[in-house]
């Protein structure tokens, strides 16, 4: 086999050494470009900074007595400061202690870590979307009112549903406003209902989302073939049960084949069908989940349309509504106008028929976001957007073809997989386990699949290439999960220390969490 | 496609690979209901870098930028100058393209900027710890009435008047599900803001009192006060900040006795935008009240030799371990903003933040003076720090600032817009002012008001 690399390494080039200590101990620590980096707490000053303010206008400082009514602070802050060089200095190295997808395939299942387009960055930063009021006056904010319009009109036809709201910050946020608007038309009818039924294989967002709202949470048992078990799901349907919450494609990978027989069943009771639609990316612009009878679903912005996840956030979850829903969403909306002009309506009363469930947060959602995905949309069209979907699909089926004959794959012979690529721990050697294999693949250059999720399966790995792969970069990809997969299986005992090479070792997370330092004290304190 | 790195040939190889004929053989699965004969109608096809470019440039010249105009808004939301480097730091792509700290080893980045974060946000509100943040101030509010519920196992929540509308609202719409009953009222519009009638609305069923400091008008609450007749009846003290910057100017609401301090902190490092994505900031001052905190929590460790690292922790407390029985749904936290608010921070530092809060109060007092001098204009507020409430005189605010924004200038929040069709609160203009603001544009808004209220 030809080496998986093309930089010139070459296999036979291992280190002579056990691959760890090749050189001489430094008097820094530091290992040439591998630098440590203080906490900022221990290189700032309270005297330093890097900001230097303008001279104040001479009758402003005129003006200056101060009028806090007593409240005026007497006591330090505590912070500290950097000037701009080391304030730069201290973040690009905190920077490459980090893995991102700029660096490489980022196969992190259903959260998928597609690429960054620059375009999307420097759109959002136009003054006219970042420099700008959300309590402006509405003739002087057309534009943006435009943009939250134009994505609410691509987000309904992508997904073939009648009614929005953008106003959710992230995907659980968006889960909480669908589940809410559910229960708003139940009680609206006067028809209080209790439960919220969940798969197995959802996320956790989804059990505790429907526990916030009120409900008890009962789980659906899954078929063998890892789909929605159809007929136990009709058994536990009733005249209790609000809304089923179920992720389509789903978490195993695999698309719902008879998600139109489930919403039909839980519409003939009553209830209403919440599709997470974290991984609509799988089929964005090939299936309208409208078509399948879904009543609200939220769309991760930050996963389908490219918008950055920086490190846990910032997110935006705005949802979909059929026309059951679409009256209880909440406020605010941004409305067309007969003479073109846009209007935000704030007031319940004069939207909705009065029906809006009410307010989810302050302004009007993730302007920040709304732009970066519209830039997304418009780049991809209507034909790109099918061409992500098929890429995503066809990567991750070429993943679940390149190593099924090595790995578990509970779910290989349940069709194709969608997005994702779904693994088990079965016969690693030595009680070697899914954490051992994903932090040896670690120490190969990769960023680790997502571990055991869903709990559906043993040891699970799940695996999400996205489309903006290419082939080479799979193969590299491939080549170094087999070589991980064939250690685990033969019980190589190393793996149980791995990664080796990256800024740190193992992190003892039970002494994180049996005595928690959450912020810096001085050692003298 | 300039972002689909496959080539037709290599779907070609793949698919064999597979063992599929075409594309379509991986869709099997779609039901025949919803398949599709091709592209989604009624949306464009895809277009150049160049031509997107242009058309979302389109959209955004039909916005008057903040920078562009004479600029006096506030209410939630400040303009603060933010220094480029922060924006340099943020685009790193090891920080911009990261995700979710689930790999400690390969994250230690953005786990350090978060410990330090936390620590930040902790001294800022004089609280034990902070949390990796929340999606807003409005989210961070409700997240705060609902762990006092947990914390005080009851569940009635007394809002201050003087709470900013909007966060008033997503906790009285997130109650109406969960079984907790809220008292809020409307904002007293006179000078001091009213603790008596707060103190009098707090009972032996009260979980909490949630007061904004500075409030929704710009007054400065006395928290000491709130806080104790607060914990005489057994109810924890929530404080609500929404201008961050004032905290390196009055006291900390963890020094007053707050027991959960939340607020927004879009004001340091995030920039307008509209309204979001922004920063929600929680802190408890009681360290024993941490396992009931909603969020993220990063937290020091050490690694198999001994090295001083970072990882996400207590996370028993969270949805994807606890599901149905977690303290909160939240998954998602900001972190990118909490990244600019870190360095923005770091920039200032205790001697930059305590100048910039100096300076945002001597421009609001030479601002609120010269305003007042304007003919049928008062000046509410005896205290506040970078925002007041003026009286127009029984004109709407409302009408004054739309025909003044017809002329270019952005004249500050008309309480109408806040409190829409509230006769008595239709004459108030909330008008902030930071170190952005000059004595140009101060003396064109006295001017502009004088003409519009004669």
């Amino acid at each position: 086999m030809s080496a998986p690399n093309k930089s010139g390494w070459k296999p036979e080039m291992q280190p002579a050494s056990d691959g760890l200590h090749t050189g001489p101990a430094t008097v820094t620590g530091n290992r040439a470009l591998m630098l440590e980096e203080p906490l900022l707490f221990e290189i700032g000053h309270a005297e330093t900074t890097g900001v230097d303010l303008p001279e104040i206008d001479a009758a402003a400082a005129a003006a200056a007595t101060s009028r806090f009514g007593g409240f005026a602070r007497t006591e330090p802050i505590g912070l500290v400061g950097l000037t701009e060089p080391d304030t730069v200095r201290h973040y690009t190295r905190l920077s490459r202690q980090n893995y991102g997808i700029d660096l490489g395939l980022f196969p992190l299942g259903s959260c998928t870590m597609k690429h960054n387009p620059r375009l999307n960055e420097k759109v959002a930063r136009f003054p006219g979307f970042a420099d700008v009021h959300p309590l402006a006056p509405s003739q002087t904010v057309q534009g943006a009112l435009q943009v939250i319009y134009e994505l609410g009109d691509w987000l309904k036809t992508l997904t073939g549903m009648p009614g929005i709201a953008m106003s959710p910050k992230a995907g659980a946020h968006g889960e909480l406003c669908g589940i809410l608007a559910i229960r708003a038309a139940h009680e609206a009818r006067g028809d209080a209902r209790q439960t919220v039924l969940v798969p197995e294989s959802a996320h956790g967002t989804n059990p505790a989302t429907a526990a916030f709202a009120g409900y008890g949470v009962e789980d659906i048992p899954a078929t063998p073939e890892g789909r929605v078990d159809l007929a136990a799901l009709k058994a536990r349907l009733g005249p209790d049960v609000a809304a089923v919450m179920i992720t389509n494609p789903n978490t195993c990978g695999l698309f719902e084949n008879e998600f139109r027989e489930i919403a039909d069943a839980v519409h003939a009771i009553g209830g209403y069908v919440y599709c997470d639609g974290a991984n609509f990316n799988a089929i964005v612009g090939r299936v309208r989940p409208g078509d399948l009878g879904v009543d609200a679903m939220h769309i991760n912005l930050h996963k389908t349309f490219s918008t950055p996840h920086g490190g846990g956030g910032p997110g935006s979850g705005p949802v979909v509504f059929s026309e059951a829903l679409q009256d209880f969403a909440p406020l605010p909306v941004v409305r067309k106008l007969h003479d073109g002009g846009y209007e935000l309506v704030e007031e319940e009363q004069r939207e909705h028929r009065g029906l809006s469930f009410g307010r989810m947060t302050a302004f009007h959602g993730q302007m920040g976001m709304f732009t970066r995905a519209l830039t997304y949309m418009l780049s991809h069209g209507a034909d790109g957007l099918k061409q992500v979907a098929e890429d995503a699909v066809l990567n991750a089926n070429y993943v679940l073809r390149s190593l099924e004959d090595l790995l578990h794959a509970p779910f290989a012979e349940s069709g194709p997989c969608m997005h994702e690529a779904l693994f088990g721990d079965k016969d690693f050697g030595n009680d070697l386990s899914t954490l051992d294999l994903a932090k040896a693949l670690i120490d190969e250059g990769y960023h680790p699949m997502t571990v055991y999720f869903p709990l559906v399966v043993h040891g699970a790995m799940l695996v999400e290439p996205t489309e903006t792969e290419s082939k080479a970069s799979l193969d590299q990809f491939i080549a170094a999960f087999r070589s991980v997969a064939e250690r685990a299986l033969a019980g190589d005992e190393t793996m149980k220390q791995a990664p080796y090479y990256a800024p740190r070792r193992r992190l003892d997370e039970t002494q994180a969490a049996r005595k928690p330092k959450l912020a810096w004290q001085s050692p003298e304190q | 496609m300039r972002y689909l790195p496959l080539t037709d040939s290599d779907r070609a190889a793949m698919l064999d690979k597979i063992g599929a004929n075409s594309i379509d053989d991986l869709f099997v699965d779609v039901p025949a209901v919803a398949r599709l004969d091709g592209p989604i109608r009624d949306l464009p096809m895809h277009a150049s870098e160049m031509a997107v470019e242009r058309h979302m440039r389109t959209r955004a010249n039909a916005n008057l930028a903040a920078g562009d105009a004479p600029f006096f808004l506030g209410a939630g939301a400040y303009r603060h100058h933010v220094p480029a480097s922060v924006d340099a730091v943020i685009q790193r792509g090891e920080f911009l393209t990261a995700y979710t700290p689930y790999q400690p080893e390969i994250a230690q980045g953005t786990l350090q900027m978060l410990f330090e974060f936390q620590t930040q946000v902790a001294r800022l509100y004089g609280c034990a710890v902070a949390n990796a943040s929340l999606y807003d101030g409005s989210t961070a509010c409700w997240e705060a009435v609902a762990m006092a519920g947990r914390v005080t196992r009851r569940s009635r929540a007394v809002l201050s008047g003087a709470l900013h509308p909007h966060y008033a609202q997503v906790v009285k719409t997130m109650a109406q599900f969960t079984g907790g009953t809220i008292a809020d009222a409307m904002p007293a519009i006179q000078a001091e803001p009213d603790n008596a009638g707060l103190i009098e609305r707090i009972d032996d069923e009260t979980s909490c009192v949630v007061v904004q400091y500075p409030d929704i008008l710009g007054r400065i609450p006395d928290l000491a006060e709130l806080a104790e007749a607060a914990h005489a009846k057994g109810a924890l003290l929530i404080a609500v900040n929404t201008e961050p910057v004032a905290l390196g100017a009055i006291k900390s609401p963890g020094e007053l006795g707050a027991d959960i301090v939340v607020g927004e902190g879009q004001a340091i490092g995030v920039g307008l935008q509209f309204g979001g994505p922004y920063l929600g900031l929680f802190a408890v001052r009681n360290p024993k009240h941490v396992r009931q905190m909603p969020g993220r929590l990063c937290g020091e460790t050490v690694d198999a030799e001994g090295k001083r690292g970072f990882v996400l922790t207590l996370s028993t407390r969270e949805q994807h371990i606890r599901r149905e029985k977690a303290t909160s749904n939240i998954c998602t936290n900001s972190g990118l903003c909490a990244l600019a608010f870190s360095v923005h921070m770091t920039l200032l530092g205790e001697k930059g933040m305590r100048e910039l809060a100096a300076e945002n109060h001597r421009l609001a007092c030479y601002a609120a003076d010269r305003l007042a001098q304007v003919p049928g204009v008062t000046l509410l507020n005896t205290a506040f720090f970078n925002e007041f409430t003026l009286r127009l005189d029984g004109k709407s605010a409302r009408d004054v600032v739309e025909g003044l924004a017809e002329t270019g200038m952005l004249a500050g929040v008309p309480l109408d817009r806040l409190y829409p069709d509230v006769e008595a609160l239709s004459d108030g203009l909330l008008v902030a002012v930071t170190e952005t603001t000059t004595e140009a544009d101060i003396e064109a808004l006295a001017g502009a008001l004088e003409g519009a209220l004669s």
